[in-house]
């Protein structure tokens, strides 16, 4: 075999600098600036309508930006067509051709490429060997389940040896089992033939657990890029914390630099907020519940679900402006007991990764 | 339980009569008048015996014969034309120009608002000039019978593209580095194959059945000679009215049996497929296991 997966391969660099893409007044894009190192998967994450497909379909070259270029490699393609761009592209819809045998499938890029048939044939059967699914190559779109066909499409991506490979909501169409399986799978396969990677998710679940680093967007613009780790932990915005993970929203009092959290001290990061009233990020898992006759809070809810469970609470009176926000906190099972609805108790803060913006 | 269930057997039973009547009825009434034409064209008019000898005309009449071949001919010049044509405006237009759908539509869909007559008088003065530039040809007919095929040809491409994702497809294609030529060709005429061969039979069944356009153009087409020879030869002109219609429901049958073919393909791949363990990774291959290690 002369070709093998991922022998002395390299990814590329992939930059895309001050992407804007305008629909009339509307801007899908507003300025994007965003590096792949060789390698790398990089995840955009966003709600729909942020930009992030928009942005891989302008890498892809099946839409072009008004403003700005697309460098890859050291070469600039902003003006390549998509035919001639070398990419790999999983769709978020089946795309597999209905005519074509998985094999046909997968050898349709080199068949374009005119590799001759035996090398054809065997790479192709490497690529469907690296997805899983060799055993099923004469099988045409129909006859395979929406997972297989994900695979056979992520084959037929990596058979033609793209510089980048570009997966467009490739698991959104799949139910929650298979989604999470073939997660893990396209990571490993990624890992494996080490292909510069842009991947585009509104699942941020999906995001974090795959990515090396994860780019949030919003309003056509780059929020925060930064390990999926890093992220979490360290918003840089309340869009970021909000959407990374569920958020409480806890009213705070600023002054001085420093805030009154749920009747914690908490320090601000920058210092300079206005002192008033400002609003405090709090993590469910940051939360603690001690069951107390006489604790400010109640117990609105339990939900029971393995080995964390969520709880729902009302905050009282506490002097810091907080009445009667709703919080969610997540203990595991043994912080459970003694907890149910109509229990009052006392709330603790891991003061150290509160986030305290202004309101 | 049985007393539950015996009312509801009644009641498929009677409901499989009731389709049986229906079916035999509607059969009797497409039936009867083929099986009289087959009667009257083989019946020996002096003898009273059977005799092929009107449906041997069909071949040695020289205004018959010639006619057919001028249909078939016609048939198939319109098929190629409306292929031509139509296909890859239609793709081009999915692909390309979305906002062009509409206009398409309802241009295609225009020559089933004018009655043939309207047509041809229309176009008389487009023949002539046609004649000048071409000669006095029957095969100028195909050029007028592209336009009266295209709403059929239209609706039959149409609902074959709308079953695909043209879209995905081609931009799957193209990152996978296949030209828009290529697109077409390889991509999506491929699966078309059941659209298109029901858009051809239609436009072949309805070339060799008009009459309205060639009569007044005065070009000698199978339904023009069929008129001319029921003056002179009743039973020459039934054999070949027959023949015309088995012809036209052999293609029928022909395309039921292509595109069910394909249905049952898919049919039995959907069977096939909850057999198999969904999305599960396969047992490791030793090449797998092999670069897995490295």
């Amino acid at each position: 075999m002369t070709t093998s997966v991922g022998a002395g391969r390299t990814g590329v660099e992939v930059r895309l600098e001050g992407l804007e893409r305008h629909y009339g007044a509307t801007r899908a894009l507003d300025g994007l600036d965003l590096t792949l190192q060789p390698g790398e998967l990089v995840a955009l994450l966003g709600p729909s309508g942020c930009g992030k497909t928009t942005a891989l379909r302008i890498l892809a070259g099946l839409d072009e930006p008004t403003v700005g270029r697309v460098v890859v490699g050291g070469k600039d393609v902003t003006n390549v067509p998509a035919n001639q761009r070398d990419m790999g592209m999983v769709f978020q819809a089946y795309s597999l051709f209905p005519h074509l045998t998985a094999q046909d499938n997968v050898e349709f890029g080199l068949r374009l490429r005119k590799v001759d048939r035996s090398r054809r044939a065997a790479r192709a059967r490497e690529m469907l060997e690296l997805v899983g699914l060799a055993h099923q190559a004469d099988r045409y779109a129909t006859e395979l389940s929406g997972g297989q066909q994900q695979r056979v499409a992520l084959a037929r991506a990596l058979a033609i040896e793209p510089s980048v490979l570009l997966l467009d909501e490739p698991l959104s169409a799949l139910d929650a089992k298979v989604r999470v399986q073939l997660r893990d799978e396209i990571r490993r396969v990624q890992l494996e033939v080490g292909t510069t990677t842009l991947f585009v998710t509104h699942d941020q679940e999906e995001a974090l657990a795959m990515a090396d680093r994860v780019g949030v967007m919003s309003q056509g613009t780059l929020q925060q890029l930064d390990t999926p780790q890093e992220l979490y932990a360290h918003p840089a915005n309340p869009f970021v914390a909000d959407f990374v993970g569920l958020m409480n929203r806890v009213p705070a009092q600023v002054s001085g630099g420093r805030a009154r959290v749920l009747g914690a001290d908490v320090a601000t990061l920058d210092g300079s907020l206005a002192d008033g009233t400002g609003v405090a990020l709090v993590r469910p898992e940051h939360l603690t519940v001690t069951p107390d006759e006489q604790g400010p809070a109640e117990v609105v809810d339990v939900q029971f679900s393995g080995a964390v469970s969520r709880v729902r609470l009302r905050t009282g009176a506490a002097g810091d402006g907080a009445e009667g926000a709703e919080l969610v906190a997540q203990l595991s099972g043994s912080r459970l007991r003694g907890l149910e609805p109509g229990t009052r108790a006392t709330l603790g803060l891991d003061v150290d990764r509160v986030l305290v913006t202004g309101a | 339980m049985t007393r539950g269930r015996s009312p509801q057997r009644a009641a498929r039973r009677r409901l499989t009569v009731f389709r049986a009547v229906v079916l035999g009825l509607v059969g009797l009434f497409f039936l009867v008048p083929l099986v009289s034409m087959l009667d009257f064209s083989t019946r020996s008019l002096r003898t009273g015996g059977r005799t092929g000898a009107a449906w041997a005309k069909l071949v040695t009449d020289p205004l018959l014969s010639g006619a057919i071949v001028t249909s078939v001919v016609l048939a198939v010049l319109t098929v190629v034309l409306m292929v031509v044509l139509l296909v890859p405006t239609m793709i081009w237009v999915r692909l390309r120009v979305p906002w062009a759908a509409r206009p398409l539509e309802f241009l295609c869909l225009l020559p089933l608002t004018v009655p043939p007559l309207v047509i041809v008088v229309g176009l008389k003065n487009v023949v002539l000039w046609l004649n000048y530039l071409l000669g006095d040809t029957p095969y100028i007919l195909a050029l007028l019978y592209v336009v009266l095929v295209l709403p059929y040809a239209y609706r039959a491409l149409d609902a074959g593209l709308s079953a695909i994702d043209v879209t995905t497809l081609a931009e799957a294609a193209r990152s996978l580095g296949a030209g828009w030529a290529t697109v077409i060709v390889r991509v999506v005429v491929p699966n078309l194959t059941t659209a298109l061969l029901s858009a051809a039979f239609i436009s072949i069944a309805l070339v060799l059945g008009e009459f309205t356009f060639a009569s007044l153009l005065n070009y000698d087409t199978l339904q023009v000679a069929i008129n001319l020879q029921s003056k002179s030869d009743a039973q020459e002109s039934i054999a070949a009215s027959l023949a015309s219609i088995l012809f036209a429901a052999v293609l029928l049958v022909i395309l039921s049996v292509v595109s069910g073919g394909r249905r049952r393909r898919s049919a039995t791949a959907a069977v096939r497929t909850t057999a198999v363990t969904t999305g599960t990774p396969a047992p490791t291959t030793p090449a797998s296991a092999g670069r897995k290690r490295r």
